[in-house]
Protein backbone atom coordinates (compact mmCIF):
# COMPACT_ATOMS: atom_id res chain seq x y z
CA UNK A 1 0.00 0.00 0.00
CA UNK A 2 1.13 3.12 -0.80
CA UNK A 3 1.49 5.91 1.86
CA UNK A 4 1.75 9.16 1.48
CA UNK A 5 5.07 10.59 2.41
CA UNK A 6 7.15 14.09 1.85
CA UNK A 7 9.42 13.94 -1.06
CA UNK A 8 12.47 14.11 1.31
CA UNK A 9 11.63 11.06 3.26
CA UNK A 10 10.20 9.15 -0.04
CA UNK A 11 13.21 9.68 -1.41
CA UNK A 12 15.74 9.59 1.28
CA UNK A 13 13.59 5.52 1.90
CA UNK A 14 13.77 4.41 -1.63
CA UNK A 15 16.45 5.48 -3.66
CA UNK A 16 19.78 4.33 -2.42
CA UNK A 17 23.54 4.82 -3.85
CA UNK A 18 24.46 2.89 -6.82
CA UNK A 19 20.73 1.60 -7.86
CA UNK A 20 19.02 1.62 -11.20
CA UNK A 21 16.31 4.13 -11.18
CA UNK A 22 14.09 5.31 -14.30
CA UNK A 23 12.46 8.63 -14.05
CA UNK A 24 9.88 8.66 -17.06
CA UNK A 25 7.56 10.54 -18.54
CA UNK A 26 7.69 10.77 -22.82
CA UNK A 27 8.07 14.78 -22.48
CA UNK A 28 5.08 15.10 -20.26
CA UNK A 29 4.68 14.21 -16.38
CA UNK A 30 8.80 14.12 -16.11
CA UNK A 31 9.33 13.75 -12.09
CA UNK A 32 11.63 16.97 -11.58
CA UNK A 33 11.24 17.84 -8.37
CA UNK A 34 12.31 14.25 -7.14
CA UNK A 35 15.19 14.74 -9.89
CA UNK A 36 16.22 18.12 -7.56
CA UNK A 37 15.67 15.70 -4.17
CA UNK A 38 18.07 12.91 -5.63
CA UNK A 39 21.03 15.96 -6.15
CA UNK A 40 20.53 17.39 -2.70
CA UNK A 41 20.16 14.15 -1.05
CA UNK A 42 23.92 13.49 -2.67
CA UNK A 43 22.54 10.22 -3.72
CA UNK A 44 24.78 8.67 -6.58
CA UNK A 45 26.49 6.01 -8.63
CA UNK A 46 23.10 5.72 -10.10
CA UNK A 47 22.12 4.13 -13.44
CA UNK A 48 19.41 5.82 -15.27
CA UNK A 49 17.07 4.98 -17.31
CA UNK A 50 15.07 6.68 -19.63
CA UNK A 51 13.96 6.79 -22.96
CA UNK A 52 14.48 10.92 -23.39
CA UNK A 53 16.72 11.79 -20.96
CA UNK A 54 15.95 15.41 -21.19
CA UNK A 55 16.70 18.34 -18.70
CA UNK A 56 15.92 16.11 -15.95
CA UNK A 57 18.91 13.42 -17.06
CA UNK A 58 20.94 16.17 -17.85
CA UNK A 59 20.86 18.01 -14.57
CA UNK A 60 21.38 14.54 -12.70
CA UNK A 61 24.55 13.88 -14.83
CA UNK A 62 26.02 16.74 -14.77
CA UNK A 63 25.94 17.13 -11.01
CA UNK A 64 28.06 14.05 -11.10
CA UNK A 65 24.96 10.99 -9.98
CA UNK A 66 24.91 8.92 -12.61
CA UNK A 67 28.03 5.90 -13.51
CA UNK A 68 25.78 4.75 -16.36
CA UNK A 69 22.82 5.86 -18.93
CA UNK A 70 20.06 3.45 -20.38
CA UNK A 71 18.61 5.55 -23.07
CA UNK A 72 17.29 6.03 -26.70
CA UNK A 73 17.19 9.80 -27.85
CA UNK A 74 19.03 11.97 -25.53
CA UNK A 75 18.36 15.70 -26.69
CA UNK A 76 16.53 18.91 -25.24
CA UNK A 77 13.82 18.44 -27.20
CA UNK A 78 12.99 21.17 -30.05
CA UNK A 79 16.23 22.67 -29.01
CA UNK A 80 18.99 21.07 -29.37
CA UNK A 81 21.87 19.04 -27.32
CA UNK A 82 22.09 18.19 -23.75
CA UNK A 83 25.41 19.73 -23.33
CA UNK A 84 26.10 17.87 -19.62
CA UNK A 85 25.24 14.61 -21.00
CA UNK A 86 27.59 15.35 -23.82
CA UNK A 87 30.21 16.58 -21.78
CA UNK A 88 29.50 13.35 -19.73
CA UNK A 89 30.22 11.31 -22.57
CA UNK A 90 32.49 13.05 -24.94
CA UNK A 91 34.94 14.00 -22.00
CA UNK A 92 33.96 12.15 -19.21
CA UNK A 93 33.07 15.47 -16.93
CA UNK A 94 32.04 15.32 -13.90
CA UNK A 95 32.67 11.55 -14.18
CA UNK A 96 32.44 9.49 -17.05
CA UNK A 97 29.29 7.65 -18.17
CA UNK A 98 28.79 4.68 -19.56
CA UNK A 99 25.88 4.72 -21.87
CA UNK A 100 23.61 1.48 -23.08
CA UNK A 101 21.89 2.68 -26.27
CA UNK A 102 18.63 1.84 -27.92
CA UNK A 103 15.95 2.64 -30.33
CA UNK A 104 12.45 3.97 -28.97
CA UNK A 105 10.85 0.67 -30.15
CA UNK A 106 13.18 -0.91 -28.06
CA UNK A 107 12.95 0.56 -24.67
CA UNK A 108 9.44 0.52 -24.84
CA UNK A 109 9.56 -2.79 -25.15
CA UNK A 110 12.17 -3.32 -22.71
CA UNK A 111 9.98 -1.79 -20.04
CA UNK A 112 7.05 -3.93 -21.21
CA UNK A 113 9.26 -7.08 -20.61
CA UNK A 114 10.05 -5.79 -17.44
CA UNK A 115 6.25 -4.85 -16.33
CA UNK A 116 5.29 -8.57 -17.75
CA UNK A 117 8.17 -10.28 -15.74
CA UNK A 118 9.27 -11.72 -18.37
CA UNK A 119 13.20 -11.82 -19.52
CA UNK A 120 12.92 -9.91 -22.71
CA UNK A 121 10.56 -8.68 -25.50
CA UNK A 122 10.58 -9.48 -29.08
CA UNK A 123 10.25 -6.83 -32.39
CA UNK A 124 11.06 -6.21 -35.77
CA UNK A 125 14.03 -3.77 -35.07
CA UNK A 126 17.42 -2.60 -35.65
CA UNK A 127 17.74 -4.45 -38.80
CA UNK A 128 20.77 -3.21 -40.31
CA UNK A 129 21.79 -0.91 -37.59
CA UNK A 130 25.11 -0.72 -35.79
CA UNK A 131 23.49 -0.30 -32.51
CA UNK A 132 23.51 -4.12 -31.64
CA UNK A 133 27.06 -3.68 -32.04
CA UNK A 134 27.20 -1.63 -28.73
CA UNK A 135 25.28 -2.93 -26.29
CA UNK A 136 24.75 -5.94 -24.92
CA UNK A 137 20.90 -6.20 -24.62
CA UNK A 138 20.05 -6.56 -27.84
CA UNK A 139 20.11 -9.81 -29.43
CA UNK A 140 18.27 -12.11 -31.99
CA UNK A 141 16.07 -14.74 -31.67
CA UNK A 142 14.32 -17.05 -34.18
CA UNK A 143 10.63 -17.25 -34.00
CA UNK A 144 9.39 -21.09 -33.26
CA UNK A 145 6.52 -20.61 -35.12
CA UNK A 146 7.50 -19.01 -38.43
CA UNK A 147 11.19 -19.40 -38.61
CA UNK A 148 11.40 -15.32 -38.48
CA UNK A 149 14.51 -13.64 -36.99
CA UNK A 150 13.57 -10.90 -34.68
CA UNK A 151 15.06 -8.58 -32.26
CA UNK A 152 15.78 -9.68 -28.62
CA UNK A 153 15.33 -6.88 -25.92
CA UNK A 154 16.59 -7.56 -22.33
CA UNK A 155 14.27 -6.58 -19.81
CA UNK A 156 14.26 -3.57 -18.25
CA UNK A 157 13.82 -3.70 -14.40
CA UNK A 158 14.62 -0.60 -11.95
CA UNK A 159 15.16 -0.85 -8.36
CA UNK A 160 13.00 2.09 -8.05
CA UNK A 161 11.04 3.78 -11.22
CA UNK A 162 9.65 7.49 -10.38
CA UNK A 163 7.04 9.55 -12.24
CA UNK A 164 4.68 12.40 -11.90
CA UNK A 165 0.92 12.29 -12.20
CA UNK A 166 -2.13 13.89 -12.05
CA UNK A 167 -3.53 13.13 -8.79
CA UNK A 168 -3.77 10.01 -6.08
CA UNK A 169 -6.12 9.55 -3.40
CA UNK A 170 -4.97 9.42 0.08
CA UNK A 171 -5.10 5.81 -0.06
CA UNK A 172 -2.75 6.40 -2.64
CA UNK A 173 -4.32 5.15 -5.75
CA UNK A 174 -2.61 7.02 -8.62
CA UNK A 175 -4.10 9.02 -11.60
CA UNK A 176 -2.60 10.34 -15.02
CA UNK A 177 -3.64 11.14 -18.32
CA UNK A 178 -2.89 12.73 -21.47
CA UNK A 179 0.45 11.56 -23.07
CA UNK A 180 1.12 8.56 -20.76
CA UNK A 181 3.90 7.65 -22.30
CA UNK A 182 6.02 4.36 -20.78
CA UNK A 183 4.56 5.77 -16.90
CA UNK A 184 2.42 2.31 -16.44
CA UNK A 185 4.85 -0.24 -18.21
CA UNK A 186 7.95 1.67 -16.02
CA UNK A 187 6.00 1.62 -12.90
CA UNK A 188 5.08 -1.69 -13.27
CA UNK A 189 8.72 -2.76 -14.10
CA UNK A 190 9.94 -1.53 -11.10
CA UNK A 191 10.73 -3.22 -6.97
CA UNK A 192 10.04 0.51 -5.60
CA UNK A 193 7.34 3.14 -6.97
CA UNK A 194 7.53 6.66 -6.11
CA UNK A 195 4.71 8.76 -7.52
CA UNK A 196 4.90 12.72 -7.03
CA UNK A 197 1.57 13.98 -7.42
CA UNK A 198 0.04 17.58 -8.41
CA UNK A 199 -3.34 17.22 -5.92
CA UNK A 200 -4.62 14.57 -3.13
CA UNK A 201 -8.11 14.49 -3.44
CA UNK A 202 -10.54 12.71 -1.62
CA UNK A 203 -11.86 10.72 -4.17
CA UNK A 204 -10.45 9.85 -7.26
CA UNK A 205 -13.19 9.89 -10.13
CA UNK A 206 -12.74 7.97 -12.82
CA UNK A 207 -11.77 8.76 -16.52
CA UNK A 208 -12.07 7.05 -19.26
CA UNK A 209 -8.77 8.37 -20.54
CA UNK A 210 -6.66 7.53 -17.52
CA UNK A 211 -4.54 5.54 -16.31
CA UNK A 212 -4.62 3.92 -12.87
CA UNK A 213 -2.06 2.54 -10.35
CA UNK A 214 -3.53 0.93 -7.83
CA UNK A 215 -2.07 1.81 -4.27
CA UNK A 216 -0.73 -1.65 -3.70
CA UNK A 217 1.29 -1.23 -6.61
CA UNK A 218 3.10 2.42 -5.73
CA UNK A 219 4.82 2.28 -2.29
CA UNK A 220 5.24 6.21 -1.98
CA UNK A 221 3.14 9.30 -3.26
CA UNK A 222 4.13 12.82 -2.66
CA UNK A 223 2.20 15.54 -2.88
CA UNK A 224 4.12 18.20 -5.35
CA UNK A 225 2.68 20.49 -6.92
CA UNK A 226 4.01 21.72 -10.09
CA UNK A 227 6.71 19.06 -9.40
CA UNK A 228 6.87 18.11 -13.06
CA UNK A 229 7.63 21.61 -13.90
CA UNK A 230 9.31 22.33 -16.88
CA UNK A 231 7.73 19.60 -17.81
CA UNK A 232 4.01 19.68 -17.31
CA UNK A 233 0.79 17.81 -15.89
CA UNK A 234 -2.03 18.03 -18.68
CA UNK A 235 -5.16 19.95 -16.67
CA UNK A 236 -2.60 21.36 -14.09
CA UNK A 237 -0.05 22.81 -15.64
CA UNK A 238 1.36 23.75 -19.30
CA UNK A 239 5.12 22.57 -20.57
CA UNK A 240 7.18 25.89 -20.18
CA UNK A 241 8.71 25.58 -23.60
CA UNK A 242 10.78 29.14 -22.46
CA UNK A 243 12.85 27.21 -20.03
CA UNK A 244 13.69 24.50 -21.85
CA UNK A 245 14.90 26.95 -24.73
CA UNK A 246 16.67 28.97 -22.00
CA UNK A 247 18.26 25.94 -20.93
CA UNK A 248 20.81 25.91 -23.52
CA UNK A 249 22.74 28.61 -22.69
CA UNK A 250 22.81 27.62 -19.35
CA UNK A 251 23.96 24.10 -19.51
CA UNK A 252 26.37 25.04 -22.41
CA UNK A 253 29.26 26.19 -19.86
CA UNK A 254 30.46 24.00 -16.58
CA UNK A 255 30.35 26.80 -14.41
CA UNK A 256 26.97 28.78 -15.49
CA UNK A 257 25.77 25.16 -14.92
CA UNK A 258 26.92 25.00 -11.59
CA UNK A 259 25.76 27.82 -10.45
CA UNK A 260 22.23 27.17 -12.07
CA UNK A 261 22.32 24.32 -9.92
CA UNK A 262 23.52 25.85 -6.61
CA UNK A 263 20.82 28.57 -7.03
CA UNK A 264 18.26 26.55 -7.78
CA UNK A 265 18.54 23.26 -6.95
CA UNK A 266 20.94 22.99 -4.14
CA UNK A 267 19.50 26.14 -2.09
CA UNK A 268 16.39 25.71 -2.69
CA UNK A 269 13.85 22.53 -0.92
CA UNK B 1 34.17 20.63 -35.56
CA UNK B 2 31.83 19.70 -32.47
CA UNK B 3 29.24 21.64 -33.95
CA UNK B 4 27.71 18.70 -35.82
CA UNK B 5 26.65 17.37 -32.77
CA UNK B 6 24.23 20.41 -32.25
CA UNK B 7 20.71 19.87 -32.43
CA UNK B 8 19.81 19.53 -35.98
CA UNK B 9 20.47 15.67 -35.36
CA UNK B 10 17.60 14.51 -34.73
CA UNK B 11 16.67 10.95 -34.71
CA UNK B 12 13.29 11.25 -35.12
CA UNK B 13 10.84 13.14 -33.72
CA UNK B 14 13.21 15.17 -32.01
CA UNK B 15 16.20 17.30 -31.77
CA UNK B 16 15.76 20.16 -34.13
CA UNK B 17 14.82 23.33 -32.83
CA UNK B 18 11.88 24.73 -35.63
CA UNK B 19 13.12 24.11 -38.56
CA UNK B 20 11.73 26.78 -41.28
CA UNK B 21 12.80 30.10 -41.49
CA UNK B 22 14.61 30.52 -38.65
CA UNK B 23 17.36 32.95 -38.41
CA UNK B 24 17.93 32.06 -41.78
CA UNK B 25 18.22 35.63 -44.26
CA UNK B 26 15.48 35.83 -46.43
CA UNK B 27 16.76 34.71 -49.56
CA UNK B 28 15.20 36.90 -52.40
CA UNK B 29 13.61 35.00 -55.47
CA UNK B 30 16.50 37.36 -57.82
CA UNK B 31 17.76 34.59 -60.64
CA UNK B 32 15.21 32.57 -59.99
CA UNK B 33 13.61 31.55 -63.77
CA UNK B 34 15.92 34.79 -64.98
CA UNK B 35 13.48 37.22 -66.18
CA UNK B 36 10.35 34.93 -65.92
CA UNK B 37 7.46 35.95 -64.02
CA UNK B 38 7.90 35.45 -60.16
CA UNK B 39 5.72 36.30 -57.33
CA UNK B 40 6.98 39.45 -55.51
CA UNK B 41 7.66 37.50 -51.86
CA UNK B 42 10.49 36.60 -51.17
CA UNK B 43 10.91 33.76 -49.35
CA UNK B 44 13.98 31.54 -46.83
CA UNK B 45 15.83 28.75 -48.35
CA UNK B 46 13.87 26.50 -45.42
CA UNK B 47 10.71 27.87 -46.83
CA UNK B 48 11.85 26.22 -49.82
CA UNK B 49 12.51 23.12 -48.17
CA UNK B 50 9.41 23.00 -46.17
CA UNK B 51 7.45 23.94 -48.83
CA UNK B 52 8.59 21.08 -51.35
CA UNK B 53 8.71 18.44 -48.33
CA UNK B 54 5.11 19.02 -47.01
CA UNK B 55 4.32 18.58 -51.29
CA UNK B 56 6.07 15.52 -50.72
CA UNK B 57 3.62 14.18 -48.73
CA UNK B 58 0.75 14.57 -51.72
CA UNK B 59 -1.54 11.80 -51.77
CA UNK B 60 -0.58 10.13 -48.69
CA UNK B 61 -3.28 9.37 -45.39
CA UNK B 62 -1.39 8.81 -42.46
CA UNK B 63 1.90 9.72 -41.50
CA UNK B 64 4.49 9.50 -38.46
CA UNK B 65 6.29 12.59 -37.59
CA UNK B 66 9.52 13.89 -36.47
CA UNK B 67 9.55 16.74 -34.74
CA UNK B 68 11.59 20.27 -36.41
CA UNK B 69 11.45 20.16 -39.90
CA UNK B 70 9.18 17.14 -40.92
CA UNK B 71 6.89 18.68 -38.50
CA UNK B 72 6.42 21.72 -40.04
CA UNK B 73 6.34 20.31 -43.37
CA UNK B 74 3.73 17.78 -42.41
CA UNK B 75 1.90 20.26 -40.49
CA UNK B 76 2.14 22.69 -43.87
CA UNK B 77 0.84 20.23 -45.59
CA UNK B 78 -2.17 19.59 -43.56
CA UNK B 79 -2.97 23.30 -44.12
CA UNK B 80 -2.60 23.54 -47.79
CA UNK B 81 -3.30 20.62 -49.75
CA UNK B 82 -3.70 17.57 -47.45
CA UNK B 83 -6.41 18.30 -44.77
CA UNK B 84 -7.17 14.87 -44.05
CA UNK B 85 -3.64 13.87 -43.26
CA UNK B 86 -3.35 12.61 -40.18
CA UNK B 87 -0.37 13.35 -37.88
CA UNK B 88 1.11 10.87 -35.92
CA UNK B 89 3.72 11.55 -33.25
CA UNK B 90 5.59 9.07 -31.46
CA UNK B 91 4.51 10.39 -28.21
CA UNK B 92 1.60 8.26 -28.78
CA UNK B 93 -1.29 10.74 -30.72
CA UNK B 94 -2.72 9.97 -34.00
CA UNK B 95 -4.73 12.76 -35.76
CA UNK B 96 -2.85 15.40 -33.94
CA UNK B 97 -4.12 18.82 -35.30
CA UNK B 98 -2.12 21.77 -33.96
CA UNK B 99 -2.60 25.06 -34.74
CA UNK B 100 0.68 25.94 -34.71
CA UNK B 101 3.99 24.12 -34.64
CA UNK B 102 4.89 22.50 -31.47
CA UNK B 103 8.45 22.97 -30.17
CA UNK B 104 8.58 19.29 -29.17
CA UNK B 105 6.79 16.12 -29.40
CA UNK B 106 5.15 15.99 -26.17
CA UNK B 107 3.60 19.45 -26.38
CA UNK B 108 0.00 19.30 -24.67
CA UNK B 109 -1.49 20.53 -28.27
CA UNK B 110 -0.72 17.27 -30.07
CA UNK B 111 -2.52 15.67 -27.37
CA UNK B 112 -5.44 17.90 -26.55
CA UNK B 113 -6.15 17.88 -30.61
CA UNK B 114 -5.35 13.95 -30.95
CA UNK B 115 -8.21 12.04 -32.47
CA UNK B 116 -6.56 9.21 -29.65
CA UNK B 117 -4.15 9.45 -27.75
CA UNK B 118 -2.33 5.91 -27.04
CA UNK B 119 0.69 4.75 -24.91
CA UNK B 120 4.31 4.92 -26.52
CA UNK B 121 4.66 0.85 -26.66
CA UNK B 122 1.58 1.05 -28.13
CA UNK B 123 2.57 2.91 -30.46
CA UNK B 124 5.54 1.92 -31.81
CA UNK B 125 3.80 -2.04 -31.33
CA UNK B 126 0.23 -1.73 -32.44
CA UNK B 127 0.60 1.48 -35.14
CA UNK B 128 4.20 1.87 -36.79
CA UNK B 129 5.38 -2.18 -36.50
CA UNK B 130 2.50 -3.41 -37.95
CA UNK B 131 2.87 -1.50 -41.19
CA UNK B 132 -0.12 0.79 -40.94
CA UNK B 133 1.08 3.89 -41.84
CA UNK B 134 1.95 5.67 -44.77
CA UNK B 135 4.95 7.43 -44.59
CA UNK B 136 7.73 8.21 -42.20
CA UNK B 137 9.30 11.42 -42.15
CA UNK B 138 12.43 11.91 -40.88
CA UNK B 139 15.49 14.51 -40.05
CA UNK B 140 18.96 13.35 -40.23
CA UNK B 141 22.38 14.31 -38.98
CA UNK B 142 24.53 12.50 -41.81
CA UNK B 143 23.53 11.16 -44.82
CA UNK B 144 25.33 8.76 -47.40
CA UNK B 145 24.29 8.19 -50.70
CA UNK B 146 22.05 4.87 -49.93
CA UNK B 147 19.76 7.64 -47.34
CA UNK B 148 21.28 5.78 -44.70
CA UNK B 149 21.37 8.06 -41.52
CA UNK B 150 23.55 8.42 -38.47
CA UNK B 151 22.14 10.53 -35.46
CA UNK B 152 24.25 8.35 -32.76
CA UNK B 153 28.20 9.88 -33.25
CA UNK B 154 30.18 11.78 -35.26
CA UNK B 155 34.12 10.49 -35.77
CA UNK B 156 36.50 13.34 -35.07
CA UNK B 157 39.69 11.78 -35.81
CA UNK B 158 41.70 9.68 -33.52
CA UNK B 159 42.77 12.49 -31.12
CA UNK B 160 38.91 13.12 -30.07
CA UNK B 161 36.77 11.35 -28.34
CA UNK B 162 33.24 11.20 -30.45
CA UNK B 163 30.94 13.49 -31.04
CA UNK B 164 27.82 12.73 -29.10
CA UNK B 165 24.88 12.69 -31.44
CA UNK B 166 20.89 12.42 -29.84
CA UNK B 167 20.88 8.94 -30.47
CA UNK B 168 18.01 7.04 -32.88
CA UNK B 169 14.96 7.58 -30.50
CA UNK B 170 12.46 6.10 -33.26
CA UNK B 171 13.82 6.40 -36.84
CA UNK B 172 15.52 3.13 -36.87
CA UNK B 173 12.01 1.30 -36.98
CA UNK B 174 9.92 4.91 -38.57
CA UNK B 175 12.36 3.82 -41.54
CA UNK B 176 12.27 0.06 -41.89
CA UNK B 177 7.91 0.05 -41.06
CA UNK B 178 6.05 2.93 -42.75
CA UNK B 179 5.14 2.19 -46.01
CA UNK B 180 7.71 4.92 -47.47
CA UNK B 181 10.30 7.26 -46.25
CA UNK B 182 10.64 11.05 -46.79
CA UNK B 183 13.68 12.44 -45.30
CA UNK B 184 14.10 16.67 -45.29
CA UNK B 185 17.63 18.32 -44.03
CA UNK B 186 19.88 20.81 -44.39
CA UNK B 187 22.41 20.56 -47.38
CA UNK B 188 25.73 20.39 -46.65
CA UNK B 189 29.03 18.53 -47.24
CA UNK B 190 29.15 18.18 -43.27
CA UNK B 191 25.89 16.52 -43.51
CA UNK B 192 25.87 14.43 -46.80
CA UNK B 193 28.93 12.16 -46.66
CA UNK B 194 30.90 9.64 -48.48
CA UNK B 195 30.43 7.31 -45.38
CA UNK B 196 28.85 7.36 -42.32
CA UNK B 197 30.23 7.18 -38.99
CA UNK B 198 28.01 4.69 -37.41
CA UNK B 199 24.31 3.72 -39.31
CA UNK B 200 21.82 4.45 -36.64
CA UNK B 201 18.87 3.71 -39.45
CA UNK B 202 18.82 2.12 -42.83
CA UNK B 203 17.76 3.31 -45.53
CA UNK B 204 18.60 1.63 -48.89
CA UNK B 205 21.36 -0.31 -47.06
CA UNK B 206 24.67 -0.62 -49.23
CA UNK B 207 22.52 -0.82 -52.95
CA UNK B 208 19.68 -2.59 -54.49
CA UNK B 209 18.06 -5.73 -52.57
CA UNK B 210 19.42 -5.03 -48.87
CA UNK B 211 15.90 -3.57 -47.49
CA UNK B 212 14.49 -7.15 -48.51
CA UNK B 213 17.52 -8.86 -47.19
CA UNK B 214 17.25 -7.45 -44.13
CA UNK B 215 13.80 -7.77 -43.91
CA UNK B 216 12.51 -4.25 -43.62
CA UNK B 217 8.81 -4.07 -44.57
CA UNK B 218 8.66 -0.75 -46.26
CA UNK B 219 9.72 0.57 -49.32
CA UNK B 220 12.36 2.76 -48.05
CA UNK B 221 13.39 6.27 -49.12
CA UNK B 222 11.63 7.90 -51.74
CA UNK B 223 12.77 11.31 -51.28
CA UNK B 224 15.41 13.79 -49.72
CA UNK B 225 14.27 16.90 -49.82
CA UNK B 226 16.89 19.37 -49.04
CA UNK B 227 16.96 23.54 -48.71
CA UNK B 228 18.74 23.24 -51.90
CA UNK B 229 16.55 20.66 -54.52
CA UNK B 230 15.49 16.75 -54.36
CA UNK B 231 17.18 13.75 -54.46
CA UNK B 232 15.85 10.12 -55.45
CA UNK B 233 17.07 6.93 -55.26
CA UNK B 234 17.49 5.47 -58.57
CA UNK B 235 15.17 3.10 -59.23
CA UNK B 236 17.81 0.47 -60.24
CA UNK B 237 21.09 1.62 -58.30
CA UNK B 238 19.17 2.63 -55.17
CA UNK B 239 21.63 5.53 -54.88
CA UNK B 240 20.66 9.22 -54.55
CA UNK B 241 20.45 11.30 -57.53
CA UNK B 242 19.78 14.63 -58.00
CA UNK B 243 15.78 14.82 -59.70
CA UNK B 244 14.92 18.80 -58.89
CA UNK B 245 16.60 21.83 -58.12
CA UNK B 246 14.46 25.08 -56.11
CA UNK B 247 14.73 28.00 -58.01
CA UNK B 248 17.52 30.15 -58.36
CA UNK B 249 19.53 27.01 -57.27
CA UNK B 250 22.40 25.63 -59.46
CA UNK B 251 23.54 22.14 -59.90
CA UNK B 252 26.82 22.78 -59.03
CA UNK B 253 25.90 23.99 -55.93
CA UNK B 254 23.91 20.90 -54.89
CA UNK B 255 27.27 18.90 -55.84
CA UNK B 256 29.22 21.07 -54.35
CA UNK B 257 27.55 20.93 -50.95
CA UNK B 258 27.97 17.00 -51.28
CA UNK B 259 30.68 14.84 -50.27
CA UNK B 260 30.43 12.03 -52.52
CA UNK B 261 30.20 12.62 -56.28
CA UNK B 262 26.82 13.04 -56.92
CA UNK B 263 24.61 12.08 -59.76
CA UNK B 264 22.53 14.37 -61.77
CA UNK B 265 19.61 13.16 -63.42
CA UNK B 266 19.40 13.85 -67.17
CA UNK B 267 16.95 16.97 -67.27
CA UNK B 268 17.40 17.87 -63.79
CA UNK B 269 13.68 19.58 -62.89
CA UNK B 270 13.37 22.77 -61.09
CA UNK B 271 10.72 22.56 -58.59
CA UNK B 272 7.79 25.07 -58.39
CA UNK B 273 8.52 28.27 -56.79
CA UNK B 274 6.35 28.25 -53.34
CA UNK B 275 2.68 29.45 -53.85
CA UNK B 276 1.89 32.71 -51.57
CA UNK B 277 -0.86 30.28 -49.97
CA UNK B 278 1.78 27.84 -49.26
CA UNK B 279 4.13 30.84 -47.60
CA UNK B 280 1.09 32.43 -45.98
CA UNK B 281 -0.19 28.64 -44.28
CA UNK B 282 3.70 28.27 -43.24
CA UNK B 283 4.50 31.91 -41.58
CA UNK B 284 0.92 31.35 -39.99
CA UNK B 285 2.01 28.10 -38.29
CA UNK B 286 4.85 29.46 -36.52
CA UNK B 287 2.51 32.29 -34.75
CA UNK B 288 -0.33 30.27 -34.40
CA UNK B 289 -2.47 32.52 -36.64
CA UNK B 290 -4.70 31.72 -39.04
CA UNK B 291 -3.06 31.09 -42.43
CA UNK B 292 -6.84 32.12 -44.25
CA UNK B 293 -6.53 35.73 -42.09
Amino acid sequence: MAEIRSLRDAVAELIHDGDTVAMEGFTHLIPFAAAHEIIRQGITDLTLVRMTPDVIYDQLIGMGTARRLVFSWGGNPGVGSLHRFRDAVENGWPRPLELDEHSHAGMANRYVAGASRLPFAVLRGYRGSDLPKRSSTIATVTCPFTGEELAAVAAVNPDVTVIHAQRADREGNVQLWGLVGVQKEAALAADRVLVTVEEIVEELKPRPDAVVLPSWTVHAVAHVPGGAHPSYAAGYTVRDNEFYQAWDPISRDRETFLAWMREHVLEAS
Amino acid sequence: MNGTANGTANGTANGTANGTANGTANGTVEGAGSGAAQPAAAWAPDELMTVNAARALSGSRTCFVGIGLPSAAANLARRTSQPDLVLIYESGTLGSKPSRLPLSIGDGELADTADAVVSVPEIFNYWLQAGRIDVGFLGAAQVDRYANINTTVIDRGPDRPEGRLPGAGGAPEIAASCRKVLMVLRHSRRNFVERLDFVTTVGHGSGPGDRARLGLLGEGPVAVITDLGVLRPDPETAELVLTEIHPGVTVEQVTEATGWKLRVADGVGVTEPPTQAELAALRALKTGGDPRA
